[in-house]
């Protein structure tokens, strides 16, 4: 028996008919057609399908659709304003955190949800922030630079 | 100052936005009107007979439109390289991993195409399995395939000099043995495609690939469809790092699913299906024997390996001639001998990741190498360079290191990690490491014989001249080959990056043999330049001729035309630009004639404006038997220094630093290079540390998840210094030659030398977890 859930994603009410067992994941991806959250696992080992649940990050595969009812979920899709993007997102493209990217739009939620917790975060932190995004391209040291960039507290430490 | 005005700069990535923003498509966010959903019925057994298979059930099964088993595909035999065709899409007399594809279905959603498969029924006869590859060379072992008794695969013996007699007049021989684990690629993007027949019988295969052009072969051949036929696009792909190379089931079966229902079908792997599917790296074991002389001269290497290939070929007998031949260098040797050996086992089949063959044995013969300096009193920097190749060096086994800055990668990470304070100084439980390593920038030769050319290029120049496109058959499969054609484009055609566009991975606009063996830098950026200068020549002939000058004498950069160098009197050509653009509201001004004036004046001329281009190697390689293996137009090189902690009481490693210098030729984009460095340094860790596909009695996998299959995350990996060395490869375009591969060689036993100089234990098997660590120190300690 599927459930009407009303929601809001990235600022705008949705509403959606469900089955109880139905993935936020699989209802952003497939009802929404926000393919931005990516299906890595399925498990919640992966983080790339992360999405921002009332300012928390999630692995939106472990969320049910309906779960979400009434909540505010904010994918990658929503991160850009009226077409600027986000400094994150500038400071991803700038350092060269992306590459094959398909960890990115939860890479990147991640650091949101960490830089409006923390502005100011060490790299330590940063680094345990993301740690349950797994990233296989980057050795992740060009997004720790990134998230660093975008928090304004930059330290680079590259010799070439 | 540098010449370039693109090149060797830190351009961001012409697909970055798209990434950042969820814009980029890869293939399971694809959708189409009508579009069915597959699914594969795979072999619970390790080992077994099929005595039927029943699929009527599933068949009546509501909302299922098709059931396919070996009966509607047909039999022909598939594989990578034509020697060694050991497959077919679909298991039909008998099953020989748990994993081995029997049937698949296509329903109207993923639910119900799982449901159905538990509707096929199959009758087996259980055999008797194999899982260990020593075993599976046993006399009375099980028989996996009848056509390669003793479950050979493949055998490879090769001898450059005389080994035994070199290693005799040594004044010193050093011992190791060195076993890996089965490692998987883990990229984060499961294999998914989307299958689509048009009214005319052409396929259009949406995949995720590294390879479209010899999955477009592939597929042609097992469902007996015309090449010309087949199309495979590659959307944007999350990752491949080898196990992508090759047409998998997973494709084959939703173009056939497609066939059979008439509708676009699409088929995702679930996570456990990509290390059922596997094709990653192999086990191999290593016993090697290092000759030196009491001077720290290096002379004569003897080399076994024995690797464990699992269910079937897949690149095996190519990763089984890597990890002979690309131990030829980046040491002067006199004699080298190898024996390699690749055996059948009942696993997922292994096949190509990075660093192709050539890891495992790396890991072994820098081990040996710090053996024997010890053993001389040689510090391993010293030993290193005493025995270094250089540019124009040539390999006992005839590779030719047309460029090598392998000693001035040595003498970087040397300095930059401060070695020469901490080697030997650093109190018990710190250590200090290093290590070194190459690879082909590009393999010799195509996977199947042909005079095929290996890359081909179209660039177009847009109509009003502002925009040129490359169109390639390459694969951008996050390494950042994209950006590299334009960047390569804009510095030949000289114009801004920004006026270039690059569509790629389709195999309908030009060949490329793919993203594998470190190829497309080299020789995709070699047909660009081709294609560009073609153009860059049509639209200076159109000047020439007008301005009655020579072509010689016009030059293109930032965007602007030069005449002699300078802005030159061109007022002739920007009146007829103006005329012929009266009324428009972008008159060109400033005091150069700018490219999109000359370009649309080259337009009116000529109509098209196309410039192609081509690339395949010159023939490469000596004349013994395998001697195509490892040949390259070029080779990447890197050096290491690791630095770790080891709690002497748990065994637990920390690497506390990395210092990776590389080799690249010319850095073609210095921020990607670096994220190649990275990349593979962190691949090395997680397979020197913790990665290990574990199977249980029955060969089932033990950890198919990303949770119990560990990968490093970024509280694993530690800044890297990360160095780029150019040296200008006479082979490459503009210098430039690999960096995906060669960067990973050095990774695994620069920490194993780390952690030997921190505990005095030598490890012999992978992973170096902290037990391992410790039941070695251990049993160090009662000798
Ligand atoms: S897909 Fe949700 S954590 Fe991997
Ligand atoms: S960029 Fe490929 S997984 Fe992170």
């Amino acid at each position: 028996m599927k459930r009407i859930i009303t929601l809001t994603v990235n600022g705008e009410p949705v509403e959606g008919a469900v089955e109880p067992n139905r993935t936020l994941l699989s209802f952003l991806r497939e009802d929404l057609g926000l393919t931005g959250a990516k299906h890595g696992c399925g498990l919640g080992d992966c983080g790339a399908c992360t999405v921002i649940l009332d300012g928390k990050p999630v692995n939106s595969c472990l969320v049910l659709a309906v779960q979400a009812d009434g909540r505010e979920v904010l994918t990658i899709e929503g991160l850009a304003d009226n077409g600027k993007l986000h400094p994150i997102q500038e400071a991803f493209i700038e350092t060269g955190a992306i590459q094959c990217g398909f960890c990115s739009p939860g890479m990147i939620l991640s650091a949101k949800a960490l830089l409006d917790e923390s502005p100011k975060p060490t790299e330590t932190e940063i680094r345990t922030a993301i740690s349950g995004n797994l990233c296989r391209c980057t050795g992740y040291q060009k997004i720790v630079e990134a998230i660093l960039a975008a928090a304004g507290t930059a330290q680079g430490k590259e010799v070439s | 100052m540098s010449e370039f005005r693109v090149l060797n700069t830190r351009a961001a990535r012409l697909d970055a936005p798209a990434k950042a923003t969820g814009r980029a498509k890869y293939a399971d966010d694809l959708a189409m009107p009508g579009m069915l959903y597959g699914a594969i019925l795979q072999s619970p057994l390790a080992h077994a007979k099929i005595l039927n298979i029943d699929t009527s059930k599933a068949r009546k099964f509501p909302g299922i439109r098709a059931v396919v088993t070996a009966k509607e595909a047909g039999l022909v035999k598939y594989g990578v390289s034509p020697a060694r065709y050991d497959e077919t899409l679909y298991a039909h007399e008998k099953v020989r991993y748990v994993g081995d594809e029997i049937a698949a279905v296509a329903a109207v959603d993923p639910a119900t195409a799982q449901e159905a498969l538990d509707l096929i029924k199959v009758d087996y006869e259980e055999l008797p399995a194999v899982f260990d590859m020593f075993e599976a060379m046993k006399e009375g072992a099980p028989q996996i395939h009848d056509e390669f008794p003793g479950n050979m695969n493949a055998e490879v013996h090769q001898e450059f000099g005389d080994t035994e007699a070199a290693l005799a007049a040594c004044d010193l021989v050093v011992h190791h043995t060195f076993l890996n684990k089965r490692q998987d690629a883990a990229f984060i993007e499961p294999h998914a495609c989307v299958a689509v027949f048009d009214l005319d019988g052409k396929l259009t295969l949406h995949t995720s690939t590294q390879v479209p052009h010899y999955v477009m072969r592939t597929v042609a051949m097992v469902l007996q469809i015309p090449v010309g036929n087949v199309r495979v696009v590659k959307p944007y792909v999350g990752g491949g790092f080898g196990p992508k190379c090759e047409a998998t089931p997973l494709e084959m079966s939703a173009a056939l699913l497609a066939r059979h229902t008439g509708k676009p079908v699409k088929i995702t792997y679930s996570r456990e299906q990509v290390f059922l599917h596997s094709r990653a790296r192999h086990q191999f074991y290593a016993e090697m024997s290092l000759g030196v002389k009491q001077d720290g001269t290096m002379v004569a290497l003897k080399n076994k390996a024995i690797l464990d290939g699992g269910a079937y070929t897949s690149f095996g007998i190519a990763t089984v001639y890597y990890s002979g031949s690309l131990l030829g260098g980046p040491y002067k040797l006199k004699a080298m001998k190898y024996d390699g050996q690749r055996v059948y086992t009942n696993k997922p089949a292994c096949g190509a990741q990075r660093g192709h063959g050539g890891v495992a044995h790396r890991a072994a013969f820098e081990q040996l190498l710090d053996m024997a300096a010890e053993k001389l009193g040689f510090d391993p920097v010293e030993m290193r360079l005493r025995n270094i190749m250089t540019r124009g060096d040539m390999t006992i086994n005839e590779l030719d290191m047309s460029s090598l800055g392998m000693k001035e990668c040595v003498e970087a990470v040397r300095d930059v990690s401060s070695w020469e304070t901490k080697k030997g100084k650093l109190p018990k439980g710190k250590g200090i490491g290093m290590a070194c390593g190459f690879f082909v920038s590009g393999a010799g030769y195509p996977i199947y014989r042909s005079d095929t050319y290996h890359s081909t290029v179209v660039i177009k120049l847009s109509e009003d001249g502002g925009i040129a496109t490359v169109l390639t058959g390459s694969a951008e499969i996050g390494q950042g080959s994209d950006t590299t054609m334009a960047m390569i484009a804009a510095e030949t055609l000289g114009i801004p990056l920004e006026n270039v566009r690059v569509v790629s991975g389709d195999t309908d606009l030009a060949v490329d043999l793919g993203a594998y063996s470190s190829r497309q830098t080299l020789m995709t950026g070699h047909a660009t330049k081709e294609a560009a200068e073609q153009l860059r020549g049509q639209i200076a002939a159109v000047l020439a001729e007008t301005m009655g000058c020579d072509p010689s004498s016009i030059t293109f950069r930032d965007g602007v035309v030069l005449f002699d160098g300078g802005p030159g009197n061109f007022e002739k050509l920007r009146s007829l630009y103006i005329k012929e653009h009266r009324g428009w509201t972008d008159p060109p001004g400033g005091e150069y004639l700018t490219f999109r004036e000359a370009a649309r004046l080259a337009y009116l001329k000529l109509g098209s404006m196309v410039g192609t281009g081509k690339y395949k190697p010159p023939r490469l390689g000596g004349s013994y038997k395998g001697a195509a293996v490892g040949t390259s137009p070029a080779y990447g090189c890197s050096a290491q220094v690791v630095e770790v902690t080891v709690d002497l009481e748990t065994g637990q490693i920390t690497v506390d630093r990395m210092t990776d210098a590389h080799d690249c030729g010319l850095a073609i984009n210095k921020t990607q290079v670096e994220g190649q460095m990275h990349g593979s340094l962190s691949m090395g860790l997680g397979e020197c540390l913790f990665e290990e596909v574990k199977f249980d009695s029955r060969g089932r996998v033990l950890n198919p998840s990303l949770g119990e299959y560990r990968i490093p995350t970024a509280l694993d990996m530690p800044n890297v210094d990360t160095i780029l060395v150019e040296s200008n490869e006479p082979n490459g375009p503009y210098g430039a030659k690999e960096v995906g591969e060669g960067a990973i060689m050095p990774t695994i036993p620069a920490i194993l030398n780390a952690v030997y100089d921190a505990t005095g234990v030598r490890i012999t098997e992978l992973p170096c977890s902290s037990e391992r660590l410790y039941m070695a120190m251990k049993a160090q300690e009662k000798k």
